[in-house]
């Protein structure tokens, strides 16, 4: 789960982490009021889910009041779009004050797959998207997992800063990964960290992800969740514990368990078509579940045909063709369903979709599904 | 000959009262295997299946000696049981439980390498050797002896190769799922090693899919120390970058893990990649048949 630049300095601030002073905006005709209480110069931040906002206009300074409530007006509401998260709507916007920059450096603590623990990354670049630091400047991104005689400053001082910095880092890293372990973070990044001409260290930007997994024992951060954010039908599906993705092809698919639903959007592929989501129905599913994801999935504008391809092990197949078949009934639907089966009850199954009176393809393995599929 | 599990092995079932855990523990059983006992708090002393319900593993451990256990508890309770496990002294932890948190999972693995135990998953659909144990929740009828070893991140996918290679009259060793988390209890590596090691595997079935490095420490494994032929498959070649395609390790991010850097991997280190999941099974067979290791 990702939250808002503003929430996670929120957290920062609880945590004793220096951030510049801020209002949050959420209502045009708000502007005015609140950037008379601001400081000028101030930073206008768009607040949305997505990196690389700056290059996307969605961050700018503004010298004066009036240009600081013609920024406001123009980013408040606007269509951001960058190249990491789409085109996303602008709800909400930040009103900072300026801090005055000697130095920006880059700060993450992150949950590190590979040595399975949570890695320190750090970088006197910077500013820049690690990505982008790791391709111009490798060298000077430091990882470094965190152990138990883990110990920052030898890190730190090798930077080359003075100590009262490098006591701030220190700090600030102390606290970052308090965070990981208190919240369940499993990234904690500050980008850029910044030293002021004071010598003070702030943290100008925050971000951070959450594990997903964890969410039940983070009543706090669950909280935090901007619905707003989120693809309306995956949300929808989220209700009836179904995993549901939307993606930009036009083959609708329907399928128990992740790894199949992916070998399934790699079949759509091989027949020359993409998938128009993923979806997995999960183990268990009922009738009335199948129904609901066929609900979900049939929504799609986008659709010219739809492919059902369950390995009923726990799922039943009759269970399957009953929601199917229920579904396409009260829907109208009028494009191609193509249902492959295996598994417990199969037969059964085939007979209440062929015994319906409606036009489904069933087809026997998925070597045919891929040449139906293909003539669609 | 098989691996980790074979017609003595004896299993408890911990959650062995719940739903999920009653009904696969009688599949289990049905099928073959040793079950002896079962753990839930609050239960001791009542039976179910014919076994002895115990309060907790060490009091099962106590009485029974299982060599294996099966995990069923709902994810905020797992890292305690994958724990409790591990200290009575059961060497191999099966986990099914889905959804556990990683920094859980971090603590589980430390505490399970030093008990000396394997933990296979979790979120995994477990393992089963045909005809003599099955450990997991796996549909049994789809199942045939034989000489492939499966081992794979993925449930459902696994049943789809399997049913493959039994239609096409090949039978399996064992099939192992070794779960679609990022942090998982036995990896590509363990499993591989112990299929080359098997005298009666001649052919390995490796289904991976996108995120992190797995398929890639595999394939570096495989090309110093694997000598039987692997066929693979990496689903996820059409899944976009950024979203996590439903297992919590199944994401591409920073241009990391895709299914083609994967298959590019695997197929340098001389293993048959299929492009096509419905060509696993031929593949198989025609690399059985090339060396000569066709048994019918």
């Amino acid at each position: 789960m990702k939250i808002h630049e503003y929430q996670a300095k929120e957290i920062f601030k609880n945590y004793g982490i220096k951030i510049p002073n801020s209002i949050l905006c959420e209502r045009r005709e708000d502007i005015e009021t609140l950037i008379n209480k601001a400081s000028i110069p101030c930073v206008i931040k768009a607040q949305v889910h997505s990196g690389a906002r700056g290059k996307a206009g969605g961050v700018k300074v503004a010298k004066d009041k009036t240009s600081a409530i013609e920024i406001a007006n123009n980013i408040l509401g606007m269509e951001l779009k960058s190249s990491q998260a789409g085109v996303k709507k602008v709800n909400k916007i930040l009103i900072e004050d300026c801090v005055d920059i000697k130095k920006e450096l880059y700060l993450s603590l992150t949950f590190d797959r590979l040595n399975e623990g949570i890695s320190l990354i750090i970088s006197t670049e910077g500013g820049m998207d690690i990505e982008e630091i790791a391709k111009t400047a490798p060298k000077k991104i430091l990882t470094q997992l965190i152990t138990e005689d883990f110990n920052p400053e030898k890190i730190v001082k090798d930077m080359g800063f003075n100590d009262k910095i490098n006591s701030q880092i220190c700090d600030i890293i102390g606290k970052l990964y308090k965070i990981c372990k208190e919240k369940d973070a499993s990234l904690v990044e500050i980008n850029p960290l910044v030293i002021t001409n004071q010598d003070e260290v702030i943290a100008i930007d925050a971000k951070m992800n959450f594990d997903d997994n964890s969410l039940f024992r983070q009543e706090d951060i669950l909280k935090l969740k901007d619905e707003t954010e989120e693809n309306p039908l995956e949300l929808e599906a989220q209700k009836f514990g179904l995993n549901y993705i939307k993606l930009d092809g036009t083959i609708g698919c329907m399928v128990n368990g992740a790894g199949l639903a992916m070998a399934t959007m790699d079949i759509i592929r091989l027949a020359g078509k993409d998938a128009a989501n993923f979806l997995d129905v999960g183990g268990g599913a009922s009738s009335e579940k199948i129904e609901k994801a066929f609900k979900i999935l049939i929504s799609d504008k986008n659709l010219e045909g739809v492919f059902i391809n369950i390995f009923g092990g726990i799922l039943r197949c009759d269970f399957l063709a009953e929601g199917v078949k229920n579904a396409i009934q009260s829907l109208k639907i009028d494009i191609p369903v193509i249902v492959r089966m295996e598994g417990t009850n199969k037969a059964q199954g085939a007979e209440i979709l062929n015994n319906s009176g409606l036009k489904f393809k069933v087809v026997n393995d998925l070597n045919e599904a891929i040449e139906v599929i293909r003539k669609i | 000959m098989s691996i980790y599990i074979d017609k003595n092995t004896k299993l408890i079932v911990q959650g062995i009262t719940g739903k999920e855990g009653s009904f696969h523990a009688k599949s289990c059983l049905e099928y073959g295997t040793k079950l002896v006992g079962g753990v839930t708090p609050n239960k001791g002393g009542s039976q179910i299946l014919g076994v002895n319900v115990y309060n907790s593993v060490k009091e099962a451990q106590q009485k029974l000696q299982a060599d294996a256990s099966i995990i069923f508890v709902p994810a905020r309770f797992a890292q305690g049981a994958i724990i409790e496990a591990a200290e009575a002294g059961i060497k191999l932890i099966v986990c099914i439980t889905e959804g556990i948190p990683v920094y859980d999972m971090i603590n589980v693995k430390k505490i399970v390498k030093q008990n000396g135990a394997r933990l296979i998953g979790p979120n995994c659909p477990g393992l089963i050797t045909p005809l003599e144990s099955k450990i997991g929740i796996m549909p049994s009828n789809i199942h045939k002896k034989g000489n492939v070893g499966v081992v794979s991140r993925s449930g459902t996918l696994t049943y789809e190769a399997v049913y493959q290679l039994t239609q096409l009259g090949l039978g399996q060793s064992t099939c192992i799922g070794i779960g679609g988390d990022p942090i998982i209890g036995t990896s590509f590596i363990d499993v591989l090693k112990e299929f080359q090691d098997d005298p009666n595997t001649d052919a390995i079935c490796m289904i991976g899919e996108i995120g992190g490095s797995a398929e890639e420490e595999a394939a570096d494994f495989i090309k110093d120390y694997v000598t039987k032929p692997v066929v693979s498959f990496i689903a996820g070649l059409s899944a976009p970058e950024g979203k996590r395609m439903g297992h919590a390790g199944a994401i591409i991010s920073g241009g990391k893990g895709s299914a083609s850097g994967k298959m590019k991997a695997l197929t340098s280190s001389g293993v048959y990649v299929c492009k096509n999941p419905a060509d696993l099974g031929i593949t198989i067979k025609n690399v059985l048949k090339d060396r000569g290791l066709l048994n019918d």
